[in-house]
């Protein structure tokens, strides 16, 4: 229920007495209330919630604790899953498969 | 940056689940408020990757969960009637009531619509001029905004046949409950990031203070749990007990100004029962008086009393975090997601729920 998914501004306009737009969700879009973002405008990044944007991405802020995240992620010795020796990803390709009659 | 893959990068949580395995040194329990952090958690089986130590318990935060029976009664009987709408978002139909729930009423020719918006439903009104368009408002701070903005536009263009179902609760009287519920264990909280988004996070001071547990607003990716998980053990093996903020790039302090003004206008507290865990005081929202009209509990009173809940069913144990979904004997055998004893196996947020899907059965657990 308190789903909340971030995607881009891409329209803004009124409808009714409100702040409406769409939202661009990696390809795919919607219509949204932007009542609640008034500071967000074109290219802005807002959690939407049941077609609300509730939060206003602070990209800034998401980029400077991620970089410390991604920093820890590549610093530690991490045992990360290794493929089986000798099979790389790439070159794996399924068997052929015979031709139906 | 997507704001949602970087989140989801095994490497880093790896290093922080090693964090966490460098700073504890003796057992904590943790609890995760919101039911979608405790489907990530489990469908990722972050609660199995985590030291020994650490323990999650999942929380209440199922809205869909902790709807009183008798609310789902009535929104039955609205649905049932000839001249009514009832739009819901689509995790509530199959929620079980007494006898029924609103897939059965759907069937049986009552008018159910699932919206993925309160706006959806205030526009379903506008085409039904001669019906009554119900929305049934479930959920907690986050869905506030919606329902209140959905009302004030009712009124504001004169869209009087649209009247909302209000079963709204708050999560801070919720924690409180927990703390002082007797036997409690939890150590530290995960607070709901997008509930935080809406209402920030100082109802939460004075808890973290006053029962000197740690406090964390955390976001819902599996590099978000885990980083709310580090800080809030953090706190833990330094005896400290404060609020802080995880989620950074959604949430501040104050929270949204505009959608608290809104929320406020239209709603007021008030005492409020969740299934399976009884009366919170304090613990709902309820229209003003200024938006009575909209009150679909007004306008259709209520009959009847709502029949008593499974005896199988432990929902109420779950959503309090004292036993694991796989501890109730119903689990997976009497109760499934297609044929629910209690809502906590329906909803995607539920704990039963995120048990079930995950794969997670009584039999595989090391007694």
């Amino acid at each position: 229920m308190c789903l909340g998914v971030p995607g881009k501004i891409v329209d803004v306009r009124e409808v009714d007495g409100i702040r409406m737009g769409t939202v661009d969700f990696g390809g795919i879009t919607r219509e949204a209330c932007l009542a609640y973002a008034p500071e967000a405008g074109l290219d802005s990044w807002v959690v939407i919630h049941v077609g609300f944007a509730i939060s206003v991405v602070d990209e800034e802020e998401a980029r400077r604790s991620y970089e410390l995240l991604a920093e820890m992620g590549n610093l530690e010795d991490i045992d990360l899953p290794q493929t089986p020796e000798g099979v790389r990803a790439e070159d794996y390709r399924p068997a052929p498969r015979p031709e139906a009659r | 940056m997507r704001f949602i893959d970087e989140y989801r990068d095994d490497r880093i949580a790896r290093a922080l689940l090693a964090e966490v395995g460098g700073i504890v040194t003796r057992p904590w329990v943790l609890m995760e408020v919101c039911g979608g952090q405790t489907h990530t958690l489990i469908r990722q089986g972050i609660d199995q990757l985590l030291p020994p130590q650490v323990e999650l318990v999942h929380g209440p935060g199922c809205p869909v969960c902790v709807t009183p029976l008798a609310l789902i009664d009535e929104a039955i009987a609205i649905a049932k009637r000839p001249d009514a709408i009832l739009c819901s978002f689509g995790d509530m139909l199959r929620v079980p009531g007494s006898s029924e729930d609103l897939f059965m009423a759907r069937a049986a020719g009552g008018d159910v619509r699932v919206v993925y918006s309160p706006l959806d439903a205030l526009e379903v009104a506008r085409r039904n001029p001669d019906r009554t368009v119900v929305f049934f408002a479930v959920g907690f701070e986050t869905t506030a905004p919606a329902n209140a903005m959905a009302v004030r536009q009712a009124r504001q263009l004169g869209i009087d046949n649209f009247a909302l179902l209000v079963a709204h609760v708050l999560v801070p009287p919720a924690i409180l409950a927990i703390l002082v519920s007797p036997g409690n264990r939890v150590q530290g909280f995960l607070a709901p990031g997008h509930v935080c988004a809406v209402e920030g996070w100082r109802d939460y001071e004075p808890i973290a203070h006053d029962f000197g547990v740690p406090i964390v607003v955390t976001g819902f990716e599996p590099v978000d749990l885990l980083e709310g998980i580090r800080m809030a053990v953090t706190q833990l093996e330094e005896g400290r007990a404060e609020v802080e903020n995880q989620y950074v790039r959604a949430v501040v302090r104050e929270g949204n100004a505009a959608a608290r003004a809104v929320v406020h206008d239209v709603f007021e507290p008030c005492d409020r029962a969740w299934r399976g865990i009884g009366v919170i005081p304090n613990s709902g929202l309820r229209l003003r008086g200024a938006y009575r009209a909209h009150d679909a509990e007004l306008r259709f009173p209520r009959e009847g009393e709502p029949a008593s809940e499974s005896e199988l069913c432990m929902a109420g144990e779950v959503l309090r975090g004292r036993v694991r979904p796989i501890d109730c004997p119903a689990f997976g055998t009497a109760c499934t997601p297609e044929s629910p004893l209690g809502a906590p196996m329906v909803s995607s947020e539920g704990a039963c729920a995120a048990y079930f899907l995950a794969g997670r059965r009584r039999e595989e657990v090391p007694v």
